[in-house]
């Protein structure tokens, strides 16, 4: 060990602090001028974490699922009622839909139509939240050998929930679309206008730039619009809502604030990223 | 010292005992920072987190906390959340350094004095990460966020310094004791 005299040490320890605080500036213009570094150092990090982030999922899961138990049982009587009502309407729907199946496949046949190949994907877990005060993101464990790429759109059981931006060797970080960077092009189900889907980092990103004369009606379903090639079209989003001042927002099928296994869909397409990712998403790979 | 308890072991082991005394702050500070970072549907919790840590260091040990240390927590925080890389190692370097320079009144103060003097430091690193996100990122942020970040971190903070207190009247005990 060096040995230092005590006035050489004492200016030292008073100038740490101020040198620190101009290094912490410098970090942040090179962060800045280097955005690669930056998501190479989080992308290493997210690695390295999440293994232990994984390992932590099985009793924080359970210690949820308790919560959510004597919740839900505080609520049986009146959750009750709500799902016969919801099962007496379903099964109109379901009636219905039986219906539209066999009547849209008799006409596919005289129509001899070729169907779409389901799409591929494949499952995984979330494991942290990548986002912080002002932006919306998490982060997804992929086995060490995974097929996740940039520019996979994922989804939950119920609808969207953002894009890839990010792949590491172990993890990926998806941005969710309610980011303030995501943009989304989304199409009225019941007008077919087409429309942006801005995120705002609140809960409901908001709908802009709509043409004139078609303005989003309350209740209205939201899906994706092939615009741009950055997603396949028809991907359930969400419904409209107008607030009280005047503003169309999304209420999201998918649950944001509980997402726990997210299904990430390959469909091939190379369309624009946020800008923050630097990487065009890889093509698809010939199999 | 008192009857039956075995006189302090010399050498490596004290050297060991020392050594996870002075990593203590630092490794429990980064433990509760990835632990922050996991998903409980708060959004922001990450920097919430961290700051009472390092407030409550700089306060009553400044020692165990040198401003290196401050850098790479600050680093690490940046790195786990999707903040521009070094705006958070700034902020909390200049908390550290602000409320080293006022312990000697800090430190007689109560719990509840401190703990306003913490919510003020909070809002101010809150205000002053706002800024730098807006700056470097070129565009107007919503506030909302910000003040969330204040209240989670002004609401950790007496969870937090209850169970740093405990460690640190432990600490200052093993040393009183060696």
């Amino acid at each position: 060990m060096i040995r230092l005299s005590i006035p050489f040490r004492q200016a030292l320890s008073r100038l740490s602090l101020p040198v620190l605080v101009a290094v912490a500036f410098g970090t942040m213009l090179l962060g800045k001028a280097d955005a690669l570094l930056a998501e190479r150092a989080r992308m290493a990090l997210a690695d390295l974490l999440t293994p232990i982030w994984s390992a932590l999922q099985v009793p924080a899961t359970a210690l949820r699922d308790v919560v959510q138990e004597g919740r839900e049982l505080l609520h049986l009587r009146r959750e009750n009622a709500r799902l016969r009502e919801e099962n007496a309407r379903l099964h109109r729907w379901h009636a219905a839909a039986l219906a539209l199946e066999a009547e849209n496949a008799m006409l596919r046949r005289q129509l001899a139509f070729l169907p779409e190949a389901a799409p591929a994907f494949h499952t995984a877990r979330v494991v942290a939240d990548g986002g912080g005060t002002y932006a919306r993101a998490v982060l997804l464990a992929a086995g060490p050998n995974h097929a996740v790429r940039k520019g996979q759109v994922a989804l939950d059981d119920r609808g969207l929930v953002g894009r890839v931006t990010e792949v590491g060797a172990r993890s990926a970080r998806v941005l969710l679309v309610t980011d303030m960077n995501s943009r989304i092009p989304v199409a009225l189900e019941g007008t077919r206008a087409r429309a942006i889907l801005a995120g705002t980092n609140g809960a409901r990103p908001r709908l802009q730039h709509w043409p004139e004369g078609s303005a989003p009606r309350e209740g209205d379903r939201v899906v994706t619009s092939a615009e741009a090639a950055a997603f396949p079209a028809g991907l359930p989003v969400g419904v409209v809502r107008w607030t009280e001042s005047g503003v169309a927002e999304v209420e999201l099928f998918a649950r944001l604030d509980r997402l726990d296994l997210v299904r990430l869909f390959d469909y091939g397409l190379g369309g624009i990223l946020p800008p923050e990712a630097v990487a065009r998403p890889e093509p698809r790979q010939r199999r | 010292m008192r009857k039956g308890r075995r006189p302090p072991s010399p050498g490596l082991l004290r050297r060991a005992d020392a050594l996870a005394r002075a990593a203590f702050p630092a490794a429990a500070t980064a433990i509760l920072l990835v632990l922050a970072a996991m998903p409980v549907g708060l959004p922001g919790a990450v920097p919430a987190a961290g700051l009472p840590c390092i407030f409550f260091w700089s306060v009553f040990r400044p020692a165990a906390l040198p401003p290196p240390v401050v850098y790479g927590l600050g680093l690490l925080q940046d790195l786990l959340t999707a903040a521009p890389v070094g705006s958070g190692a700034l902020v909390l370097l200049l908390v550290h350094g602000l409320a080293r320079h006022w312990r000697r009144f800090l430190v007689q103060q109560s719990f509840l004095a401190v703990w306003l003097v913490h919510c003020g430091f909070a809002a101010g690193a809150a205000s002053l990460d706002w800024a730098l996100q807006a700056l470097l990122g070129w565009r107007l942020l919503p506030v909302q966020p910000g003040l969330l970040q204040v209240a989670l971190a002004a609401g950790l903070y007496p969870t937090i310094a209850f169970l740093l207190t405990r460690a640190h009247e432990a600490m200052r005990r093993a040393e009183s004791a060696a």
